[in-house]
């Protein structure tokens, strides 16, 4: 039993936080989500010569073969940085899912480009009505000769804007609700009958909304109707990926709280002084604790394909809504008037926590979630 | 990052489960059941803890020369994850997981031949002198006086809620020795027989209804100075060490996984409006938070073991243990106070647990009462929060 990172993981986060050291400087990071789509497409060719974005493919098709502690360690350096960048849409939901369904064909022709830093990539599966449930599905997909022909609408598609491929959840039949009858389109956003609608989350990162009028797909990822499944398993390695990330902006916000108790002085000392505020930031800093420690026992859980797994990843998707927004309330708090201000970082990591609460379904969803499946295990 | 055990380690664990199994026959599992509030603990400890010992198992956390196992870190996990699914309780502990470190750690050879084998064959039974009436998280600042005589000390003052006291045979206490510099330097750390002329033992009653607490005078108790552990003056550091030992078992994992599970099933046995009250939304909810927590606290121990086991000082997360599982404790013990409802409010002992028809009710309520002093021994909460603060985020 050990909690040890590998030579090679600790040189991958080395690596990663280098490039945020010398590129995410707070004024840094504002200049770069002012660009177009949100990033830097220097940037992205700089995460492909690292080798970043080969992370979680097979080495058949230029990938590193990583597991999902490789994906920790790059996602929580990429949240203590606040990096804009869309490794989550297009490495890990995108290409996850290519990886997990797609034809050796498509495999071949779609994830050498995502690798060379060349391809952007979204997965497209919210509704407007849809709100965490992943398998409420109004979007259709009608078979048209050996074509499939796709319309509706999806919302919130994480780095719909810059995608150049698209990978859509759409009901090839059954009822709104049912998780039978979805399945994975592979779209070109430039095909026609897309109409794409970009737009800013609060974080500066972009998403966007969708419509389908009549869209012929190039292909179906995986078996037809096995699009619930492959978003499932996809969706529970973002969600670890997410937990990662809102760990390390977790701590780098806890770090400049404490230091900001540190420096700043009230009443001629140093506010940090004060017992009110000492207890505050220990509650902070053990809702940080109590994040790593989950992320770790999922971690384990998943490369271990243990039984526990499931379970250990709700309880920590729970936690890192329930933590992240105490320390993000917290650290506005503590932070007084500077706190408010643009001035500091603090509001853009607090923002960056309240994304990944609601990302793939926020606490009380995954709680419900938790509950039902350890009912069920009795 | 593996937290997979190896084909040893399962062997181990098949070992442990084993030994429980057949150790906690349907006898010494009923007088093990809720022995927390009995007022038979020491007859219901005594047999178990020889069986433990029987097995080589009472202390394994022990140094092998006294009587301890060389295990891996995650067999003390295994371990004590087994005993706690089994329902089997951990040794009292203010012998052998108190005193002893500090008497094989800071005591003579005498010392150690004389003590550390009647404590792994529980012997002798042990209580802690520490809290005075003055001195309760200010504890340095303790006035208990041994004046010495000779190869004596003259033992005067009083210790206050030490637990234990009416069934033990010796208390380890804080005694002060010099008043005259800094108030942590002046202490000493003093074995002393209960049965010395002088030491008198008066009862504290408490809320729980559970006789557990005492109030320990001493009156001209002469106590010879070969019951001093190391030198004199330093028991403020030899203490304070301890805490280390503490730290590792504090959480109560296994215990608290173990109550959990058996609220969920009082839980789901109860009807409210026609439904289970698991499947009530709102106690779903509060039952998930604390199962949730708990989780996050078993891999919050693996990381302080992992981090021990590998020589390093304990990480910053140690910190947590105490105040984290005492809370999850405590809430363990609301949701069980709550499940039983109407009848979590009957004084109990005027009606029969069949008559009563919620036969939990009793040990839940003791229990809950007994639970509200977990915050606020061994540091309270808030003391807690001083110590990290200052220590870890160097406030």
């Amino acid at each position: 039993m050990n909690f040890n990172l590998t030579e090679e993981q600790t040189m991958i986060q080395d690596s990663v936080a280098r490039f945020v050291q010398d590129n995410y400087a707070f004024d840094q990071r504002n200049a770069t989500v002012a660009l177009e789509h949100g990033f830097s497409l220097d940037h992205w060719q700089q995460f492909a010569e690292l080798g970043w974005l080969s992370i979680p493919f097979a080495e058949a098709h230029g990938g590193f073969d990583g597991g999902p502690v490789d994906t920790m360690v790059i996602m929580q350096e990429f949240g203590r940085g606040l990096v804009s960048e869309p490794f989550l849409p297009t490495v890990l939901l995108f290409g996850g899912l290519l990886k997990a369904g797609a034809s050796e064909d498509v495999k071949n022709a779609l994830i050498p480009q995502i690798v060379a830093g060349e391809l952007q990539g979204a997965f497209a599966f919210l509704e407007r009505q849809s709100r965490y449930i992943i398998s409420d599905v109004r979007t259709r997909a009608r078979r048209d000769g050996v074509n499939w022909v796709i319309n509706g609408e999806k919302v919130v598609v994480l780095n719909g804007g810059a995608a150049q491929k698209l990978l859509v959840l759409a009901r090839s039949s059954g009822e709104q609700s049912d998780e039978n009858g979805l399945s994975l389109f592979l779209v070109d956003a430039f095909a026609e009958g897309v109409a794409s609608t970009g737009y800013r989350l609060t974080d500066g990162r972009e998403a966007a909304n969708i419509t389908f009028n009549n869209v012929t797909a190039e292909a179906v990822i995986g078996g037809l109707g096995e699009g619930y499944g492959l978003t499932s398993t996809v969706v529970d390695h973002a969600l670890l990926a997410v937990a990662a990330d809102a760990l390390g902006a977790m701590e780098s916000l806890n770090a400049r709280t404490l230091e900001y108790l540190k420096t700043r002085k009230q009443f001629g000392t140093h506010i940090g002084s004060f017992q009110a505020l000492q207890h505050r930031m220990v509650d902070m800093f053990a809702a940080c604790e109590n994040t790593k420690s989950l992320l770790y026992r999922a971690v384990c859980a998943m490369d271990a394909g243990d039984e526990d797994a499931r379970r250990s990843l709700l309880a920590l998707k729970f936690m890192v809504g329930k933590a992240g927004r105490k320390i993000g309330g917290e650290g506005i708090q503590m932070h007084g008037g500077m706190g408010m201000t643009e001035e500091l970082p603090v509001g853009s990591y607090v923002k960056r926590l309240m994304i990944a609460n609601t990302l793939f379904g926020d606490a009380d969803h995954q709680q419900q979630r938790f509950s039902a499946l350890v009912s069920e295990a009795g | 990052m593996d937290t997979r055990f190896t084909d040893e380690e399962l062997a181990f664990q098949t070992e442990v489960r084993q030994f429980f199994a057949d150790t906690l026959d349907e006898e010494l599992r009923g007088r093990l059941e809720g022995v927390e509030a009995s007022p038979n603990l020491k007859e219901a400890m005594l047999d178990y803890q020889r069986r433990l010992n029987a097995k080589g198992w009472m202390a394994p956390g022990w140094p092998v020369e006294y009587g301890g196992q060389d295990w891996s870190m995650s067999q003390h996990f295994i371990f004590n994850a087994e005993r706690g699914k089994a329902g089997a309780p951990a040794p009292i502990p203010f012998g052998v997981t108190m005193v002893a470190p500090v008497i094989y750690t800071y005591g003579t050879k005498e010392q150690k031949e004389r003590f550390l084998p009647r404590i792994l064959n529980s012997d002798d039974w042990w209580c802690q002198g520490y809290s005075e009436s003055g001195a309760g998280s200010d504890l340095a600042s303790l006035q208990c006086k041994a004046q010495r005589e000779g190869d004596e000390y003259v033992v005067n003052g009083s210790k206050i809620w030490t637990s234990f006291a009416q069934a033990a045979d010796w208390i380890f206490c804080l005694v002060r020795t010099d008043n005259s510099g800094r108030k942590q330097d002046g202490i000493s750390f003093l074995l002393i027989d209960m049965t010395t002329p002088g030491v008198t033992v008066s009862p504290i009653e408490t809320i729980d209804g559970i006789y557990h607490l005492n109030e320990v005078h001493f009156d001209n108790a002469r106590v010879p100075v070969d019951n001093r552990i190391g030198e004199e003056g330093k028991g403020w550091t030899y203490a304070k060490s301890l805490l280390v030992y503490e730290r590792l078992s504090i959480a109560e994992v296994a215990e608290s996984k173990r109550n959990l599970a058996q609220l969920r099933e009082l839980a789901r046995a109860e009807v409210n409006g026609g439904h289970s009250l698991l499947d009530d939304a709102v106690f779903a909810r509060r039952l998930a938070e604390v199962e949730i927590d708990l989780m996050a606290l078993e891999f919050t121990e693996l990381r302080v073991l992992a981090s021990a086991a590998e020589g390093g000082v304990p990480g910053p997360e140690s910190s947590l243990l105490k105040l984290q599982g005492t809370t999850i404790q405590q809430t363990i013990q609301e949701l069980r106070m709550d499940v039983a409802g109407y009848y979590s409010q009957t004084l109990q002992g005027n009606l029969s647990a069949s008559q009563l028809g919620h036969d939990f009710a009793d040990i839940a309520q003791k229990l809950y009462f007994r639970g509200r002093a977990s915050s606020i021994y061994g540091g309270s909460d808030e003391v807690q929060k001083n110590v990290t603060a200052k220590h870890v985020l160097g406030l």
